[in-house]
């Protein structure tokens, strides 16, 4: 399916079901790798992305994931941006705790993903949806 | 929704994760895996997951999952073929599987279950101290 995509362009995917997180997963991957990503590299940020995209999902209803490849200057890198219009997160410290969680999963979600990246950057409030920023360098 | 074969070998259940499972998937396996251990009687399940290039929070929390849900039906779960990124990865992220043996490989599984039901026979409850009369002077 990321045959043929132009991977100097940002790559968007819809997250409306379970489907789209594995879509997302697929096309982080793919970008990673033509961004010269280790593979332990592609493999965290492949991770982050699962654990995003599903929160995007389950928490904020649906929304968008789009992938863009960057470069620093100095080296490439991934760019991913997870967006929803859902409920938004009241309280954003407590929601970046290890082992909180308010759907029944693990509470590694949100707290794992940024461990995994170099940059996270999260907007939210309640009502106004949630946009996450992470990105990821090659080393 | 694609779902995840489950071989019989002998006293074994074989699980060899060959997709990029969706959330559903995974959720189908562990009920799968369930009745076949119910319906053969096999005392062992080893999930292969060789071909799997991330395991994230929810298919770490299946993998603890399906090894709870099989001591209770007296079968014991090895998870084998885990990929040096990957494991990286999980302790980064901060899954630790508790509860979840795991072996470099099949070979290794079959064997870790193997060694254990030769040792579980004699703790449980065939020895407890109700049935031990000569025990006591």
């Amino acid at each position: 399916m990321t045959s043929g995509i132009d991977l100097s362009r940002p790559q968007q995917q819809t997250v409306g079901s379970d489907e789209d997180v594995v879509r997302v997963r697929q096309l982080v991957r793919t970008v990673a790798v033509a961004a010269k990503l280790s593979l332990v590299d592609q493999t965290k940020v492949v991770t982050a992305a699962s654990e995003l995209a599903r929160n995007t999902l389950v928490y904020g209803g649906g929304g968008t994931v789009e992938v863009t490849p960057v470069d620093n200057g100095r080296r490439p890198g991934i760019r991913i941006v997870f967006a929803d219009s859902g409920p938004g997160i009241a309280d954003l410290e407590l929601a970046l705790t290890d082992g909180y969680t308010t759907g029944g999963g693990l509470g590694l979600g949100l707290s794992g993903a940024r461990r995994l990246v170099d940059e996270f950057d999260i907007q939210t409030a309640p009502g106004q949806g949630t946009r996450i920023t992470i990105i990821k360098w090659s080393r | 929704m694609e779902r995840v074969p489950i071989l019989k070998i002998g006293d074994i259940l074989l699980v060899s994760i060959q997709v990029d499972m969706s959330d559903q998937t995974a959720v189908a396996l562990q009920e799968d895996l369930a009745e076949r251990i119910v319906a053969t009687g096999c005392h062992g399940v080893i999930i292969d997951i060789t071909a799997l290039d991330i395991v994230d929070s929810f298919v770490g929390r299946m993998l603890s999952t399906i090894a709870s849900i099989s001591r209770v039906l007296d079968a014991e779960t090895v998870v084998v073929g885990m990929r040096p990124a990957v494991a990286i990865t999980l302790v980064e992220l901060g899954l630790s599987l508790n509860g979840i043996r795991t072996a470099l490989n099949v070979e290794r599984g079959m064997e870790l279950i193997a060694a254990g039901r030769g040792h579980d026979e004699d703790d449980w409850f065939d020895d407890g101290p109700d049935t031990e009369p000569t025990a006591s002077p």
